[in-house]
């Protein structure tokens, strides 16, 4: 085993200080380390987004970066994003628009969209179909995604025409 | 799958990174957006013993104006920063019409210039790009700094000029001549994939409407990216039309490539693909230049 890396990262608000391998994925850390399972881990080569969190307000694959690299940085995963009494409105408009149906992929959506909403309060089908162009669902087919994107954008910006 | 153990370390200065790679050598590599190399370590295909991140190294990540009119950018320069540059969609609008088509916005917030360009993926816009544009690589070591051509830079299949210790800190994008024009012109099944086959071309027209100069090269087309030279000497000196770009494409579709079969795509079809996206790069390169 290679020397221990002595991290300290802010996650979802708190400070955690944690002695990690150095190979050991971010993806890895958040779940194993700290229990954080919401993120969800596909495929391990960038390419299906649901291990995508927000790497200082940015999205980013997290099965794509060293825990260490994390060290002083703010991450925010999909724990970080609303409580179960009060969910993000995307959140929201993802269960009532049926974003989703096994959810696996779900993390990986709402945290690449959360900072798009806040530059695009009012997108277009193809700005959202762009945006959630590097998230892979098996389920729904996109549609209701899609759907669920344009009534969040209604919840969160509503009448912002 | 998981990497495999390597000793990690996060220099903070550029001469901090480069006395580490002088120290570690040939067990070292640089991480940059760790967005080629982790995959790749991930599946165990690399397994470098030492990483010298160089994410912390701030002094790499700039874009500045060069003084003959073109770019410099640091190597460490996020695609993301890239996109959405001003100075490059003035100077480098071949580079920056690229940018949307380089990987999904989550990759393109960690990417690098200088990372696109070390990884040498013959199927990577930036690879091909910086040969048309006849960029010039800045290299360093703790020892010194050379630069090369791009043409000199690719050696093959991801392999480039870099030696074991030396680091890709700059590179420079010439300026375009005047009455120039450009364009990119790529087939993927989603418009950010790898495509199955792209060519980035820029053409200079003289006082005649001749054409004064022709730079294409090839991405997915062989190991490296393939330089249109056979397509470029049918335009030479001759007034555009599409029965000369129809030319030039056949050159450069029969001689300038090398493609191979794959699971995405037979090397019969993408010479096909080649033939007809340098006609249509072609005509819009050189509409752009005369307009
Ligand atoms: C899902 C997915 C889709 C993608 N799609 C595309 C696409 O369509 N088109 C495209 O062009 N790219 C694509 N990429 C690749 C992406 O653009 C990478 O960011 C890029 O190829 C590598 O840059 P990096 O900064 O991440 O480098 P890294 O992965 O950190 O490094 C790559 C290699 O270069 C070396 N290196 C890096 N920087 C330096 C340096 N300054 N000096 C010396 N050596 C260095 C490293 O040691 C390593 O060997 C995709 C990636 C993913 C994950
Ligand atoms: S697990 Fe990270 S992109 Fe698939
Ligand atoms: S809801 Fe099942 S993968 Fe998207």
């Amino acid at each position: 085993m290679s020397k221990l890396f002595d991290l300290q990262v802010t996650v979802n608000g708190k400070s955690y200080q944690r002695q990690v391998e150095p190979r050991m994925l971010l993806s890895d850390f958040l779940r194993h380390e700290l229990g954080l399972t919401g993120t969800h881990v596909g495929c391990e080569h960038g390419v299906c987004g649901a291990c995508t969190v927000l790497f200082d307000g940015e999205p980013v694959r997290s099965c794509l970066m060293f825990a260490p690299q994390a060290h002083g940085h703010e991450i925010i995963t999909v724990e970080g994003l609303g409580t179960i009494d009060q969910l993000h409105p995307l959140q929201e408009a993802f269960r009532d628009a049926h974003g989703l149906q096994c959810g696996f992929c779900t993390p990986g959506f709402l945290t690449s969209l959360v900072p798009f909403l806040e530059s695009h309060p009012n997108p277009t089908e193809d700005e959202i179909r762009e945006a959630i162009s590097g998230n892979l669902c098996r389920c729904t087919g996109y549609v209701h995604i899609v759907e669920a994107v344009k009534l969040a954008a209604e919840k969160m910006h509503g009448g912002q025409a | 799958m998981k990497p495999p153990p390597f000793e990690y370390f996060a220099p903070a200065s550029l001469d901090e990174a480069l006395a580490l790679m002088a120290e570690h050598g040939w067990d070292a590599k640089p991480l940059a957006g760790g967005q080629s190399l982790i995959p790749m370590m991930n599946f165990r295909l690399a397994q470098p013993e030492v990483l010298v991140d160089l994410n912390p190294v701030g002094e790499l990540a700039y874009i500045r104006p060069a003084d003959d009119g073109g770019v410099l950018i640091g190597a460490m320069t996020r695609h993301k920063v890239v996109q959405f540059d001003e100075l490059i969609a003035e100077r480098a609008p071949l580079v920056h019409d690229a940018m949307p088509r380089i990987a999904t916005h989550q990759v393109r917030n960690r990417g690098t210039f200088g990372g696109s360009l070390a990884h040498a993926d013959p199927a990577a816009e930036l690879v091909s790009i910086s040969l048309t544009l006849n960029a010039r690589l800045k290299l360093q070591s703790a020892s010194g700094e050379r630069w090369v051509a791009a043409e000199d830079f690719f050696l093959g299949l991801f392999t480039t000029a870099l030696e074991p210790e030396e680091i890709l800190t700059e590179i420079h994008l010439p300026p375009m001549p005047g009455r120039s024009g450009w364009s990119l012109q790529e087939v993927a099944r989603r418009p950010h994939d790898f495509a199955l086959m792209g060519v980035a071309a820029v053409v200079t027209l003289d006082e005649d409407g001749r054409c004064a100069a022709a730079s294409l090269s090839y991405l997915s087309a062989g190991d490296r990216p393939m330089k249109g030279e056979h397509a470029s000497q049918v335009l030479l000196g001759e007034k555009p039309s599409a029965e000369l770009f129809r030319a030039a494409a056949e050159a450069g579709a029969s001689q300038d490539i090398e493609p191979s079969d794959d699971i995405h795509a037979s090397a019969e079809f993408r010479r096909h693909l080649a033939n007809v996206l340098t006609r249509r790069a072609l005509e819009e390169a050189f509409a752009r230049a005369a307009a």
